[in-house]
């Protein structure tokens, strides 16, 4: 095997144990792979940042204000943002080298078990849309990439919708015409999210505020970065 | 169809380029000239060609795009038409949204726009681009010496009557760009379009302003990792080999430079790409300072016409290396430490003004032995640099205005660079990353400037290797014949 991301071959080396118990081939070689950092300890509970508080001071902001209180439970991601991961992300998105996103596979499978194994039972997994505009020109949608590494059926549910032009729309208009999604249909079981990346947490409340309109329960979100 | 074999490369690529269609569009149609220009020789995804889609269906229907199918496959192996990539794991399969179906793609050359099974490459086949003949566009005035003279006689020769290769097996500090005027110009008074391909970006950068201070009515484009007109649609590129990913049949003649370090890291894809650049008739220059065993043999067997110039442009000889034996030396530089015949040769050197270039085997090494050297040189102004060392343009100009006394380096400098006055020292010559043409590329960093044109050079080993043997010889073989023809 040769690793995904510098091309070196990566050597396995065969004991008595991984004969009779074979693991799962490796994606990246050994100088590679401890460039990924997992987020495991003290992170924000509500969003999966690294942080020294329960609660983080973004995702306080976000549940103090009324507009945004509760629409989502919470966010749990894979990996921290880190250089390695954006020349990652940079180069499987941007460039569109698909096959990158089985370098995430195994630790994005974990992490969604430990997270997601109970609410996973009834929750449908909805990845964000892209535009067509960007789905044509990237060749795929990358969280419909992640979904799909997860293991569990997928639905599209949302749709992304164009902006428009800003400047001609009423105050009102363009406060809801900042939200770039729309559901058809209605919706009464619970949704997990699924993106790429976990910025400021807008884009996926954007998401959730349209799924709760149409009578979603809950709704948790799941990224491959933070 | 006559093929051309460029057997320098054969043993590592040996490819047919008859999928590029040669034809011209019969249809006749008022077309503004710099519309050939801007895509003939081309090789060009869709999204590469900056038409609307109506004026582009429009010139498909004419004929003057021709689609070919971008990746092909026989025999369980895929082909990147592109790039040449037939490697296994550089291809990968992705559920494409654009034609809803499930294909590969090339990883090997993603970084310049992703090619999809399911989207054709595209060709020019319209009217052929014409380009401008000047009569003089060479306004260069120095002069060459007897041994440049020769070899650019002999380079305009090839260049002008096309269908040639000539190697041109100059030393290093021969002043080789000075030699192509001629036959540059000469190629362009006939018309001709001329790429000069080189595996480094520095040197395209070094070179581009050069070329337009001699050719300064002639199109020309700089092309490299970077550069900002990415169009190159002059007359004359100067281009790192990668960028040669977009032409086929493009050029008349083309120059490749340092044709010994193209396979670097042995990849297939540059030797692919540049002998698609040129056309079927196209003159095939080679430079090179030290030609590998292969081109070697060819010129021996007569197979590939060669000329020499064995003199650099000041008319010194180079200098020869001297090899030191060092017992211990590996157990030495492993604890960070120097053979004593280094500091010996240090205090008594003769010009003790000159900097110092010292090359060592590994990049751990060159950091490890900076301390040392700066406490036992008593020498304060020291580095180190290598590949991956961001900070390595800003120390090679650091050394050339003498901020720094002494650069410790790995094999990155051995080529293209030229410092004034410098003494140079290769620390574990034995070492197997020293191989004859580095060590005489090594050697060549010495006594370049016309002001101190000599300089010393010194192997440090702890036991001879053919490679310095050889180094050496060839060194020696070169001043010899240097000799004769000044
Ligand atoms: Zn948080
Ligand atoms: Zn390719
Ligand atoms: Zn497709």
């Amino acid at each position: 095997m040769k690793c995904l991301w510098c091309e070196d071959e990566i050597s396995m080396d065969i004991t008595w144990v991984n004969v009779f118990f074979p693991e799962p081939p490796k994606k990246l070689c050994p100088s590679c792979e401890p460039d990924l950092e997992p987020l495991k300890d003290s992170l924000c509970h509500r969003c999966s940042r690294k942080s020294d508080t329960s609660v983080c001071p973004d995702c306080e902001r976000w549940e103090h204000h009324p507009m945004w209180k509760g629409v989502l439970s919470f966010n749990r991601s894979v990996f921290s943002y880190n250089s390695t991961l954006q020349g990652m992300i940079a180069k499987w998105k941007y460039r569109g080298d698909y096959v990158l996103r089985e370098a995430f596979q195994e630790v994005s499978r974990t992490t969604f078990k430990q997270t997601f194994q109970q609410i996973a039972k009834e929750a449908i997994l909805v990845p964000i849309p892209l535009s067509e505009e960007r789905l044509y020109e990237r060749g795929f949608n990358q969280a419909e990439a992640i979904a799909d590494l997860l293991g569990h059926p997928f639905q599209q549910k949302l749709e992304r919708i164009d902006g428009g032009k800003q400047s001609k729309k009423s105050r009102k208009d363009r406060i809801t015409s900042e939200n770039p999604f729309r559901v058809e249909g209605s919706i009464n079981k619970p949704v997990i999210l699924i993106d790429d990346i976990y910025t400021t947490g807008i884009t996926v409340r954007h998401a959730a505020i349209r799924l709760k309109e149409v009578g979603c329960p809950t709704v948790y979100s799941f990224t491959l970065a933070r | 169809m006559f093929q051309k074999v460029f057997s320098s490369f054969q043993s590592l690529f040996n490819s047919s380029y008859d999928w590029i269609p040669t034809y011209t569009s019969q249809t006749s149609h008022q077309l503004d000239p710099s519309t050939s220009q801007l895509f003939a020789g081309k090789l060009l995804l869709r999204q590469d060609i900056p038409l609307d889609e109506q004026d582009f269906q429009a010139l498909c229907t004419m004929d003057y795009f021709q689609p070919v199918q971008a990746i092909v496959k026989h025999q369980f192996r895929f082909t990147c038409r592109r790039c040449g990539n037939n490697k296994k794991t550089l291809f990968s399969e992705i559920p494409c949204s654009r034609c809803h179906q499930r294909h590969v793609y090339c990883r090997k050359c993603i970084e310049m726009g992703r090619v999809l099974a399911c989207e054709p490459l595209y060709v020019w086949t319209g009217p052929t681009a014409e380009w401008e003949r000047q009569e003089t566009p060479c306004t260069w005035q120095g002069s060459l010496t007897n041994s440049q003279q020769q070899a650019s006689d002999r380079i305009t020769k090839a260049m002008v009557n096309g269908n040639e290769e000539l190697m041109v097996w100059a030393v290093c500090g021969a002043g080789k760009t000075e030699m192509l005027f001629e036959g540059i110009a000469a190629a362009i008074a006939q018309g001709k379009r001329v790429c000069l391909a080189t595996p480094r970006a520095d040197v395209v950068r070094e070179l581009l302003p050069r070329f337009q201070a001699s050719f300064p009515e002639t199109t020309m484009d700089g092309l490299y990792g970077g550069s900002e007109d990415k169009r190159g649609t002059a007359q004359l590129i100067l281009a790192t080999t990668h960028q040669l990913i977009r032409y086929a049949h493009a050029f008349d003649v083309v120059i490749i430079d340092e044709i010994d370090a193209f396979p670097y890291h042995g990849d297939p894809s540059l030797p692919f790409v540049t002998n698609r650049a040129a056309k079927r008739d196209a003159s095939m220059i080679y430079l090179t300072a030290t030609p590998r065993k292969q081109q070697k043999s060819r010129v021996q067997a007569n197979k590939l016409a060669t000329v020499f110039v064995p003199v650099r442009f000041h008319g010194h000889p180079l200098p020869a290396p001297k090899l030191h034996l060092c017992f211990s030396l590996q157990k030495q530089l492993k604890a960070a430490q120097l053979p004593e015949a280094l500091l010996k040769w240090y205090r008594k050197r003769v010009n003790p003004k000159r900097q110092l270039l010292i090359f060592v085997p590994t990049i751990e090494l060159a950091e490890k032995i900076v301390p040392t050297l700066a406490e036992k040189l008593s020498i304060s102004s020291i580095t180190s640099v290598h590949s991956s060392d961001p900070e390595r343009e800003t120390k090679v100009q650091q050394l050339r205005h003498k901020e720094i006394f002494v650069l410790v380096t790995t094999t990155i400098l051995e080529r293209g660079v030229t410092f004034p006055s410098v003494d140079v020292v290769v620390l574990d010559a034995g070492h197997r990353v020293f191989d004859e043409a580095a060590l005489v590329q090594i050697a060549g960093r010495a006594g370049r400037s016309p002001d101190d044109p000599t300089g010393e050079v010194i192997f440090f080993h702890d036991g001879r290797t053919n490679a310095m043997v050889e180094a050496v010889q060839s060194i020696k073989a070169m001043n010899k014949k240097g000799r004769t023809v000044k």
